[in-house]
């Protein structure tokens, strides 16, 4: 079988993807390219699918159609030891952190490397401060996550994210809810470590000035399709009416401020759509 | 009418999705035990959690169940001039049911919803997602050694309750009503069978074990990851492995005591 991934060697491909959650349809003919090395964002309006996305690509959920290819495999087709073997090459940043609870910060950074190599304890010790240090974490390094804000867990899970050297980073909505300092700490966290070690960024978010700034690509979805991609300065430049109403925040446009439904007379006057539960 | 039949149907049609889904959970869990013996260390912090910090509960329960036992069982006795059969009463009643039935309602109420409680949060914080794509698999990680340490502890419990209650009926029996300590233990020795009643006592709470921490780490596995989801998970997990502990205690007995 033909190969798109190797041949111009974008890091993920996706073509024709539909997905659907019960009678939702997420995503209606979904292509993509996502190029190796550089930060690409994945932007789009709350529930448009946007971590949907990123658990198609790591392998977690299965298109109902379409193909998504990860550094040339197609990632539904793996059996479970290769797509833990391609997943070992690929770091997730949850939103929440999602930090192993029962175990310190130190611990949680060590985890994959327990988990995956026989490194003895004095190199992994190393290790892991080295990746805390990255994220300015050292000190905090016997902490609880239950005693750390958002910024912070969110930089300890970037260390660990870190901690195989992999050669993707899946960032799921990495700005939502963090102060102006953290969120500048993130920013150039995610930037430095890209270039730093070379790797393949891919972001979903909603925070258009951060995600702008940030990245090389931009890729906005709505209603389950690409409205639009490309560099962020000419993104900005050529936008169509939703692009722009999406990139400037305005609250009423193509997209209406109203959720769709029967018209305000109707209902305050009873005859509007009833549902039956 | 047709509403009442197509939801009839419809809660018929869930209710064996669900316990497909479990049946489905729990072989992929078997599949994982080969991690139990590479890491025991796993297993046997879950032993930790699971059953040690159950003991407590099961000790003062075991207590008070054989002083009540001592109580009962000599008050009625004594109308028959039979007081010194009061060990052998309290030990029978203990070791056959009281001792797995009771210990495994705790332990569903103690250690099963706080597994529930537990896996539940971790799916909602996306703490098993995360280790997902860590290419860390939770059934092996997670799940495998809870189900092992849930169903080690169980008869380990139940052994503790009743030797626990046959000090308590003592306590009584002998302490404070007068029976003699000699008949009290020779009459349970005299009266209770190893093969007939002590390992049918631990046969059930095997089953129970396995039962009850099957319950509860599905609940959890399959909790709808938001708080209202994780309390009704701890509830169904409380509930249900209730009542299958006693259903199951009604079927064991007849299987193993019908014949005779």
């Amino acid at each position: 079988m033909a190969d798109p991934a190797v041949a111009d060697s974008p890091h993920i491909v996706i073509e024709n993807l539909r997905f659907r959650r019960g009678r939702k349809v997420v995503f209606d003919d979904l292509s993509m390219r996502i190029p190796r090395g550089q930060v690409t964002t994945v932007m789009g309006p709350s529930g448009s699918g946007k971590t949907t996305l990123l658990r198609l690509i790591g392998g977690q959920l299965r298109p109902d159609a379409g193909r998504i290819w990860v550094d040339g495999q197609e990632v539904a087709k793996l059996s479970t030891r290769r797509l833990y073997a391609l997943r070992k090459r690929m770091g997730m940043l949850f939103q929440s952190g999602a930090l192993l609870t029962d175990l310190s910060v130190f611990e949680n950074v060590a985890f994959p490397l327990r988990e995956h190599t026989d490194l003895p304890e004095d190199v992994l010790h190393a290790l892991v401060l080295l990746k805390l240090e990255a994220v300015g974490l050292r000190a905090a390094r016997e902490l609880d996550p239950a005693s750390l804000s958002g910024g912070m867990a969110r930089r300890v899970a970037l260390a660990r994210a870190i901690a195989l050297d992999p050669d993707l980073i899946l960032y799921d909505e990495p700005f939502t809810g963090l102060d102006p300092i953290t969120m500048g700490q993130i920013v150039s966290l995610i930037r430095q470590t890209n270039e730093s070690l070379g790797l393949t960024s891919v972001l979903v978010s909603h925070d258009v000035a951060e995600a702008m700034a940030i990245s090389d690509h931009v890729v906005l979805i709505a209603n389950g399709r690409v409205v639009d991609a490309g560099p962020p300065d000419e993104l900005e430049a050529r936008a169509s009416d939703w692009s722009a109403q999406f990139l400037q925040g305005r609250p009423d446009g193509p997209v209406p401020f109203h959720y769709p439904g029967a018209s305000y007379r109707d209902d305050l006057l009873g005859q509007g759509e009833r549902r039956d539960d | 009418m047709t509403d009442a039949i197509a939801s009839l149907g419809r809660t018929t049609i869930n209710a064996l999705v669900v316990f497909g889904r479990a049946f489905v959970f729990l072989m992929r869990v078997l599949a994982s035990l080969d991690i139990v013996i590479r890491r025991f260390g796993l297993t046997l912090a879950q032993v930790y959690s699971v059953g040690v910090r159950s003991l407590l509960i099961i000790i003062v329960s075991g207590l008070f169940v054989g002083m009540v036992l001592g109580y009962q069982g000599y008050i009625t006795l004594v109308n028959f001039g039979a007081a010194e059969a009061l060990g052998g009463v309290v030990a029978l009643s203990l070791v056959r049911e009281l001792g797995p039935v009771v210990t495994a309602l705790l332990f569903a109420g103690r250690a099963g919803s706080a597994l529930t409680a537990e896996l539940g949060l971790m799916k909602t914080t996306e703490q098993l997602s995360a280790m997902e794509m860590m290419a860390v698999n939770p059934y092996r990680r997670i799940f495998a050694p809870r189900f092992v340490a849930g169903f080690l502890s169980m008869p380990l419990l139940a052994a503790i309750f009743s030797a626990v209650g046959v000090m308590g009926g003592y306590i009584v029996g002998v302490g404070l009503l007068g029976v003699d300590s000699g008949a009290y233990f020779s009459q349970m020795q005299s009266v209770t069978d190893w093969n007939e009643d002590v390992l049918s006592g631990v046969i059930k709470s095997i089953v129970f074990g396995f039962v009850v921490t099957w319950i509860a780490v599905f609940q959890g596995f399959n909790a709808q990851p938001t708080s209202e989801g994780i309390s009704r998970a701890t509830t169904q997990t409380v509930v249900v492995a209730s009542l299958a502990v006693l259903g199951l205690d009604f079927i064991l007995t007849g299987l193993m005591f019908g014949a005779g």
